[in-house]
């Protein structure tokens, strides 16, 4: 039996940008979270976190009337690229980011959080901007967690099912990514295909804890996304 | 010069109670050091002049720049006030070797003169063999002096140094006490100094501020205090003095002369010579303070005139004195070569020089 690897490819693929897109955005998060306290910060950090706890259902809901052919965010894209986001793989990476970004977030916070106050606050006495303090130090005496962070919200984004299929559908060829293929094989009664795919999926998602684990030397608490060293 | 008015609330939080921090500090004095037990406000005093905290009112200038002015709503940044502060933890960069450390400071000067200052700085601070290593894999001193070089490198208006004395043993710290006086000598920037050790405010200090719970109780010179500690706190805080409550019994104006009797611990009293107190009454209740080693005890049977007799409780040896503990918690320190002698005598005379006797304000 020939089996069909474009949905591990469209995973990986669509892992590898949402967890781009997550960590620049993320980091920017994480510190303003961790460093900066301004009014409100609790209902940001609460607002973050909470696609963690909300059905996938949920969020891919929100992300239609968000993003969908009708709203302004949508005709905008549409305006742009020529095309919809909706049912195409760019909507699968939207799905994902949002599936993996607050657990980037909220690791990388409590990463930077580790992070000694009196290294930045000498940093900036000695005149480094916000700016410099923030690559010279913070980032890189955090950067074990943040890496080991960064892997576990790849690992996550391959594995997003529930926001995909609602935004951007299950079109073999073209959006089923590997989690959506698994389900459609065992909805066709596939089940040799459905058991090499959760193999597979479950060994990759295998390697990149261990590498993340092996990277921090951290344990991480999933409920939490609190790093302990 | 500095002149710093901070007054700042914290709130009770889960594991501090309510603090009030409110001090006006005003010096130019090269080195003011700021002395009190741990959880005064100390530390709170230095990161409000570096700008890591945010008074609620006040009024900060080095020099002749204004750092902090709430009515003016002037609020530097710790980038704009350029305050050297030396971490207790010395805060050395662990990811960067020593000399990148330096260099990190080294920004605001001139391309071209960088690498310059911070060979002389390596050199003028004995470093220079161990620049390329990490922190952790310096001494104790080394890490001390690097992180007072990376301070000055970046050309501060006032050096804060948070208990640099913390942690390092003797030999250390009288090399830490030589270099911190080199250190006023070339670059002549006033320096504000934390510590709860009396000597190190002997050693370096010739402005000494003593504070206690969020205030300043007193200020003047190191001698000054321990001589005449303005309140009953200050003497505590400083240790070297013995409390004692007494009541007038004779005033004696035309000999300025007046009469105490004293009533240290649950004795039944004893009666001393105390110099004259105006403005008090006959039968007024004070208390006083005299210094430890003021107080001159010497073994009983030479008793000069005018002494208490008392019963030795306990000593406690010191490097060059003995602390005698009497029977009514009065305490004597004497040389120790004195005290040899008569190690093994139970019964003393004690005497307290009236110059040496200091009212305390209720």
């Amino acid at each position: 039996m020939a089996i069909d690897w474009f949905p591990l490819w469209l995973s990986l693929r669509v892992a590898a940008l949402s967890t781009a897109v997550a960590f620049c955005l993320g980091l920017w998060l994480a510190w303003l979270l961790a460093r900066r306290p301004f009014r409100g910060r609790d209902v940001v950090s609460a607002a973050v976190t909470l696609p963690l706890v909300l059905p996938p259902t949920v969020l891919g809901y929100y992300l239609l009337v968000l993003l969908g052919r009708n709203s302004p965010l949508g005709q905008f894209y549409e305006w742009v690229f020529g095309q919809p986001l909706v049912f195409t793989w760019q909507a699968a990476v939207v799905a994902a980011l949002l599936h993996s970004a607050p657990l980037l977030i909220q690791s990388t916070r409590a990463a930077l959080e580790t992070v000694d106050a009196s290294f930045e606050r000498a940093a900036r006495t000695l005149g480094a901007s916000e700016w410099k303090v923030f690559w010279h130090v913070s980032l890189p005496l955090a950067w074990k967690p943040i890496l080991a962070a960064t892997a576990l919200a790849f690992a996550r984004s391959l594995g997003d099912f529930g926001i995909t299929i609602m935004l951007a559908g299950n079109i073999p060829g073209r959006t089923q990514t590997l989690s959506v293929a698994i389900y459609d094989a065992v909805e066709a009664g596939n089940g040799s295909l459905a058991r090499t795919l959760v193999l597979v999926i479950s060994a990759v998602a295998l390697v990149i804890l261990w590498l993340a684990n092996r990277l921090a030397r951290t344990t991480f608490s999933f409920t939490t996304g609190q790093a302990k060293r | 010069m500095i002149d710093a008015r901070i007054r700042k609330r914290f709130p009770p939080s889960k594991d501090s109670s309510a603090f009030e921090l409110d001090i006006h500090l005003k010096t130019s004095s090269p080195v003011t050091v700021l002395f009190g037990p741990s959880g005064s406000g100390k530390t709170l005093t230095l990161d409000a002049v570096a700008g890591f905290i945010t008074p609620d009112e006040g009024r900060i200038v080095a020099g002749d720049t204004l750092l902090f002015d709430v009515a003016a709503r002037i609020s530097l940044s710790p980038q704009q006030r350029r305050c050297g502060y030396v971490f207790q933890n010395y805060a050395l960069f662990p990811h960067m070797t020593l000399r990148e450390n330096l260099a990190f400071a080294a920004d605001r000067l001139p391309r071209a003169e960088r690498r310059g200052r911070i060979a002389e700085m390596l050199h003028q601070f004995h470093l220079g063999e161990v620049s390329g290593r990490k922190p952790h894999e310096l001494s104790g001193g080394q890490k001390q002096r690097a992180s007072i070089a990376r301070a000055l490198l970046a050309d501060p208006r006032v050096l804060l140094l948070d208990e640099p004395a913390r942690g390092l043993d003797p030999a250390l710290r009288s090399e830490l006490y030589a270099l911190l006086n080199q250190v006023l000598a070339d670059f002549r920037l006033p320096v504000i100094l934390v510590t709860h050790d009396l000597e190190e405010c002997f050693e370096l200090g010739d402005h000494m501020v003593v504070i206690d719970n969020g205030h300043i109780v007193q200020s003047g010179q190191p001698a000054e205090i321990l001589d005449a500690p303005a309140n009953p706190a200050v003497a505590r805080l400083l240790d070297r003095h013995n409390m004692v409550q007494a009541e007038i019994v004779a005033l004696d104006p035309s000999r300025q002369l007046s009469r105490l009797r004293c009533y240290p611990g649950s004795d039944d009293g004893f009666e001393i010579l105390a110099p004259y107190l105006p403005g008090h009454l006959l039968g007024a209740r004070v208390t006083f303070a005299i210094r430890t080693d003021r107080l001159l005890a010497s073994p009983s049977d030479q008793a000069p005139q005018g002494s208490v007799r008392l019963e030795l409780a306990q000593v406690s040896l010191r490097p060059q004195t003995a602390r005698l503990i009497f029977a009514n918690g009065l305490t004597a320190e004497m040389p120790l070569r004195a005290f040899e002698p008569h190690r093994h005598n139970k019964n003393w005379s004690v005497r307290f020089p009236p110059e040496a006797i200091r009212l305390m304000r209720p």
